[in-house]
């Protein structure tokens, strides 16, 4: 057993924390997430020509061939910061699915120009009435010759305003539940037929929702199997509970690390709170919820990176385990701020709005409890 | 013991129903069914159409109303027929706040000068306590008012002052006197949001609303006469007040109507083949929220029953404080996680209630209120405070 990173790993971690910290502050993080992009692109340039867009993909799709691992670096380095770069959405999400599941002609139309920072990709797999349920489709797909034809709608696609292709989950046959049935297409974001209602997130981030009417997209863009899609959406989305989890772990840390900072120098009653001992058993219950959160994820990430028997299983529990951990997090780090916890000019509001619908991506804690007494 | 409405009751409760069917104007229903919030004309023109029938200020003793004051049963109908109706909050810082304040401690002249205007929502008031280095430890405040002549000459800064955008006066604790025992230098005073050297400014929440602000006084000319109470006295005061602010906090009924409405409307969510009511998870939060719900509807009852018998509201209103912001956060969040990944998109104060936005047409302000109300365990004395209290005067410990 070894919990120690090796040494590329050590150096991509120690580049991605200098990132955040020298170029990433707080005012800076403010005014990408307030601008019309909602993030840098000069960031996400500099992303690419650092190789960090292509890390975790495999040579064979031209990146560096990294593992889950480095993912979990660079998103735990990014949660510190709050970064709202689409790291997730395209390269993680869209990007890591099709280099699992593409074909060499989807990839190099796809997955190469997004590493190369060229291309902004997104995952849409919620609709109105699915929540967590990956299976619960009703947008559908109807063979047209050497085409599919789409109609349906697509809810909280994240990063879905910059995104010029996206792929779709959409029923090629079965019901609505169904597993079996459902196949993913990418699709051209200017598809005619295709319409996208922007909008910012709580977390100052960007989402859509999506309409299609009568949108044709080609075979060639169908990935994986006809009807086999569901396994593969399901995947993707481990690899990116895993993602995301490492994101609110490097959140979790600098909220409970703040909180603690600022008792020390907020003095009420003549002393420092964070002399009261309620408040100290309050932030060492932060404290450990983070540590629960790191072990989880380091496991998780591990029995994942093995293809371990319960693999799933395990990361079931640690999305569970980070909702509840977040949750818990954020509120007291905003209840032991008083006042200052609820404003908008304070970074710790904007750490448990992200941690908050860190909760509920991907699913909540009561559907990973579930799936994870199911598995 | 009983729990049964007598008729008279009965009786009540339909008045008050004829009342909101006739009275609770159209336009700030449909604002108000749809959670948008409202301007201030809106909430003064609703409650000067409470105030003519007599239920505004209803814990107002009678002299002041020049009406008979209602039964405690009287006031729990209504105020539970109101919060049924989802009729809007009405503000308490003149009413529930200043007024009694005034009533109690205060001379004729101010009775005369400033009630009726209160009564009336003629003029909003909002409430100087807070400062920036001065929050639970509110004795340490260290706003000045110095007496010059028949003036005091007020310097400071007040904070997280709740609508103070909208006031035309300000009640203040403010520091006269620098004593060993800090509560001993604090005086109420009552200052006019017009006076010279005045400034307000917004403080933006993370919901990103603007209903806190900052409040300074750059060498503010107070008349001496605006002085409640004597000097010195200000801490008694704010203890009373503090004590009337928590026996209102709870918020029961409109807790009743909102745990309703989050059965409903989770009653249309689907699950699969289901729906989201039936979830077992989901649903028993929503039972436990139910119990602890009533169980704090009882608390408050027994409360106020002893308070009918002459006691008055002191130390159990922080269970009520507790225990009724926990429920507020609880419901919030609930209606959060109802709402799944439709709880994210974000849309400002104005743009809620328009067309713009998507998921359900309920679902615009419901993170904005769970954001909003993550205020409640902090505000009125945190409730880390509150436990503090009912430790001390409850416990002895």
């Amino acid at each position: 057993m070894d919990f120690t990173f090796n040494e590329e790993q050590s150096l991509i971690q120690d580049q991605v924390d200098q990132f955040v910290q020298k170029e990433y502050d707080w005012e800076t993080r403010q005014s990408l997430s307030n601008s019309e992009l909602g993030f840098g692109e000069d960031n996400w340039k500099k992303f690419a020509e650092l190789g960090w867009l292509g890390i975790s993909v495999s040579e064979d799709s031209g990146g560096f061939g990294g593992s889950a691992i480095e993912s979990m670096l660079i998103m735990e380095a990014f949660g510190k910061g709050l970064v709202v770069e689409p790291f997730l959405e395209t390269v993680i999400m869209a990007g890591g699915l099709i280099d699992d599941h593409g074909s060499d002609q989807q990839k190099s139309s796809f997955l190469e120009p997004a590493i190369a920072g060229e291309m902004h990709l997104a995952l849409a797999y919620a609709e109105p009435q699915s929540r967590f349920n990956l299976s619960d489709v009703v947008t559908e797909a109807k063979a047209d010759g050497d085409n599919f034809i789409i109609n349906g709608y697509k809810s909280v696609v994240m990063n879905g305003p910059s995104a010029d292709q996206i792929i779709v989950s959409a029923r090629t046959s079965g019901t609505q539940l169904d597993e079996n049935g459902i196949s993913l297409f990418i699709i051209d974001a200017n598809a005619s037929g295709l319409d996208k209602t922007n909008y910012k997130t709580v977390d100052g981030r960007r989402a859509s929702d999506l309409t299609f009417e009568n949108v044709s997209v080609s075979k060639e863009n169908l990935i994986g199997d006809q009807d086999k899609g569901f396994e593969i959406l399901d995947s993707a989305i481990d690899k990116a509970i895993l993602a995301i989890s490492a994101e609110a772990v490097g959140a979790m840390e600098v909220l409970y690390k703040t909180t603690v900072e600022y008792t020390k120098t907020r003095e009420q009653f003549g002393t420092a709170i964070g002399k009261f001992q309620v408040l100290q058993h309050r932030m060492v219950d932060m404290f450990m919820e983070y540590e629960q959160c790191k072990s989880l994820l380091y496991m998780a990430t591990m029995k994942h990176e093995e293809k371990a028997e319960d693999a799933k299983k395990a990361i079931s529990g640690l999305k569970y385990q980070v909702g509840k951990a977040g949750k818990f997090i954020g509120q007291q780090a905003v209840q032991l701020h008083g006042g200052m916890g609820v404003t908008d000019e304070l970074n710790v509001g904007h750490y448990f709005k992200r941690l908050t619908t860190v909760g509920t991506i991907f699913g909540n804690t009561d559907y990973h409890l579930k799936k994870y007494t199911s598995l | 013991m009983d729990l049964k409405f007598s008729e008279a009751d009965v009786t009540f409760r339909q008045e008050v129903v004829t009342f909101l069917e006739n009275e609770y104007p159209e336009d700030i229903k449909e604002k108000q069914d749809k959670r948008i919030p409202l301007e201030k004309e809106e909430i003064v023109r609703w409650q000067k159409i409470l105030n003519q029938k007599g239920w505004f200020a209803i814990n107002w003793p009678s002299q002041y109303t020049n009406q008979e004051e209602l039964t405690v049963t009287q006031k729990y109908i209504l105020q539970e027929e109101l919060a049924k109706a989802n009729t809007p909050t009405t503000i308490p810082f003149g009413m529930g706040m200043c007024a009694p304040v005034i009533y109690t401690f205060g001379t004729d002249e101010q009775k005369e000068k400033f009630l009726p205007s209160i009564l009336n929502s003629d003029v909003w008031w909002c409430q100087g306590y807070s400062e920036p280095g001065s929050g639970s430890d509110l004795a340490s405040l260290k706003t000045k008012a110095e007496l010059s002549g028949d003036k005091y000459i007020v310097n400071g800064t007040k904070t997280w002052t709740t609508l103070a955008q909208h006031a035309d006066w300000i009640f203040c604790l403010v520091r006269t006197e620098t004593t060993e025992i800090k509560q001993e230098g604090i005086s109420f005073l009552l200052i006019d949001m017009k006076t010279p050297g005045i400034e307000v400014k917004p403080i933006i929440t993370i919901d990103g609303s603007h209903e806190v602000n900052m409040v300074y006084f750059d060498n503010v000319e107070v008349p001496a006469e605006n002085l409640v109470g004597e000097e010195g006295q200000g801490w008694n005061i704010a203890k009373f007040l503090l004590a009337h602010e928590r026996s209102g906090i709870a918020g029961i009924a409109a807790l009743k109507r909102e745990l309703k409405r989050l059965k409903e409307l989770s009653a249309e969510i689907p699950l699969g083949e289901s729906t989201l009511l039936e979830d077992s998870q989901f649903r028993n939060k929503i039972e436990e929220t139910e119990i602890e719900l009533t169980a704090t509807e009882f608390t408050e009852l027994r409360t106020l029953a002893a308070m009918s018998q002459g006691g008055s509201p002191g130390a159990e209103s922080s269970i009520l404080k507790i225990k009724g912001t926990e429920l507020q956060q609880t419901i919030s969040e609930l209606f959060v996680e109802m709402l799944a990944y439709y709880a994210h998109p974000f849309y400002l104060e104005n743009e809620i209630g328009s067309n713009e936005t998507v998921g359900p047409d309920y679902a615009a302000p419901v993170m904005p209120h769970y954001l909003n109300y993550r205020k409640v365990s902090i505000y009125g004395g945190s409730n880390e405070i509150q436990r503090n209290v009912i430790s001390k005067a409850i416990l002895g410990l």
